[in-house]
């Protein structure tokens, strides 16, 4: 049967029979480097069409539907609009930086999409400790976006940066917690492993209730950290014009908007990954029967269909929920998340160490 | 060359380049994002060193965590041209003359060192750095003072709480 998994195999072992293994190497990262670059290009082509879809269908619009099939081809329009737009460097500002934070913001997203499996033993680098990476690599697009905002010489640029700043440090807390209790379940940070320990269920089923609750803090948190409404405050249109990318025009400001959704798309994946089993397919414990027929989607599938509903999901949150404030999202995070997070894990704790979960 | 070895060169020299941009800036904020600079080229040895949770956790703390704070406070406070302290000569000679005797002290102390004389860094082999290995040791070797910074932290999160509730 033709996968994913296979189709590598081959690659692999012909660049392997007809070149040196070091050529092999530099041959595969250049593939995965393009693959990366294609995979982001479509997520923001696809995502964008989404979200603007997704918030028609939810205020009962039509929404773009002029350019292409039902307005598929919006977004590629756009983007060649974008493209032909001047990009321009504001009087006054830091030039260098200016110019570099939003390639450090794109690099940190590309980044993060080293350890994610895509499909069956289809993954760029299986670290042993893929989750402490992810966070790890997260937490540097805040330089990324505290560089834009400082840079650009503009007041509402830096309090957009220092909210949003603000915004991801505080809850990477709480996401940190949230993955910390699918961790205890499975007794490793690789993502393989945590996949592989959802053979006869998901640990949302698994966890009972411990992990229904850490997957609701989990989906907040990341809300919070990729910047979204009901947390948008870092770029509050009536507050702060567009946040810490007033001052961005062209492809710069592009690169920025793509950054977002690939967050989004990365942080579903994730989420998919801990909660939903990845690609595992849905099997219930030991019915024989009903996992092999589950086994007949393709794994990309299974992936691509969690994180898409988990996407959804989150533009559900943008297009029905209020905007907050400064003080209630702090509230929020330090007051009730954090507390709550932590009595979580202790939880948690308790259901692995007596075997609850099954 | 072994790529192992142009990756080292490439990152030793990243780090000390970075290091020394960090000093001649002029702009505070470029120091600290210099320093983010260094920070990850020394991340980028301890993965040579195959110590994986080590690199991980030096660019969750240090790159991601403080150098974070640093960059706030600093743009906060609005450091220019203008508002810049001017020191005197004289401040300027005794910081030369005494970061010269710490060089001294520190270069003195590495070549008395007799363990790491002669001794070559294992790249890509060895699991010391590895999280099962560290793990273990942290749980028993040094299991009352791990215990103790936990709970050292864990006041510091309870305080943050605490200070949040109060109105």
């Amino acid at each position: 049967m033709l996968s994913l998994e296979t189709i590598t195999n081959n690659i692999n072992n012909w660049l392997n029979n007809h070149v040196s293994s070091t050529w092999a190497t530099i041959i595969e990262m250049l593939i995965v480097g393009l693959l990366v670059i294609g995979l982001f290009a479509m997520l923001g082509l696809i995502l964008v069409l989404m979200e603007r879809k997704v918030s028609a269908f939810m205020q009962i619009r039509v929404g773009p539907n002029r350019v292409g099939f039902k307005g598929s081809l919006q977004t590629l329009a756009d983007t060649l609009k974008l493209v032909l737009k001047e990009g321009l460097t504001p009087k006054g500002a830091d030039k260098f930086l200016f110019n570099l934070a939003p390639y450090v913001v794109m690099c940190a997203a590309m980044l993060i999409l080293a350890p994610i499996a895509f499909a069956k033993n289809f993954q760029i680098w299986d670290i042993n400790i893929g989750v402490l990476y992810i966070s790890a690599i997260s937490s540097i697009s805040v330089i990324g976006i505290l560089m834009a905002g400082w840079a650009s010489n503009n007041k509402y640029s830096l309090l957009g940066a220092m909210r949003s700043g603000a915004q991801i440090v505080s809850y990477e807390l709480s996401a940190g917690f949230s993955v910390l209790c699918i961790v205890i379940l499975t007794g490793s940070l690789q993502i393989s492993d945590i996949i592989n320990a959802q053979q006869n269920g998901w640990f949302i089923f698994k966890g009972h209730i411990p992990a229904i609750i850490s997957f609701i803090i989990f989906i907040i948190a990341v809300t919070a950290e990729t910047n979204r409404a009901p947390f948008d405050l870092a770029e509050a249109e009536s507050e702060l014009t567009a946040g810490f990318h007033t001052e961005y025009s062209g492809m710069k400001f592009a690169l920025f908007f793509l950054a977002e959704y690939v967050n989004i798309f990365v942080v579903c994946a994730i989420g998919a990954i801990l909660f939903f089993g990845g690609w595992m397919p849905l099997h219930i414990g030991n019915w024989q029967g009903f996992n092999q027929v589950m086994d007949y989607i393709p794994s990309s599938l299974w992936f691509i269909l969690k994180v898409f509903g988990l996407i959804f999901l989150i533009m559900w949150f943008r297009w029905t929920f209020p905007r907050l404030r400064v003080d209630q999202l702090l509230n929020l995070e330090w007051k009730y998340l954090l507390p709550l997070s932590l009595v979580n894990l202790l939880l948690m704790t308790v259901v692995a160490i007596m075997g609850w979960h099954f | 060359m072994a790529i192992t070895e142009i990756i080292f060169w490439f990152l030793s020299a990243l780090a000390v380049i970075s290091a020394i941009m960090v000093v001649l800036s002029k702009s505070p904020v470029h120091s600290v994002l210099w320093l983010i600079a260094v920070f990850f080229a020394i991340s980028g040895h301890y993965v040579l060193l195959n110590a994986q949770f080590i690199a991980i956790v030096n660019i969750i703390v240090y790159a991601g965590a403080i150098m974070v704070l640093f960059l706030f406070v600093l743009m906060l406070m609005n450091l220019n041209k203008e508002t810049e302290p001017q020191k005197n000569l004289w401040m300027k000679l005794t910081g030369v003359v005494s970061g010269g005797c710490l060089l001294i002290i520190l270069i003195s102390l590495v070549r008395q060192a007799t363990e790491i004389k002669g001794k070559i860094a294992v790249t890509k082999t060895g699991d010391i750095g590895l999280i099962k290995v560290l793990g273990k040791e942290l749980f028993s070797s040094y299991v009352v003072p791990f215990e103790i910074s936990s709970v050292l932290f864990l006041s510091a999160m309870i305080g943050a709480v605490v200070i949040g509730k109060k109105d």
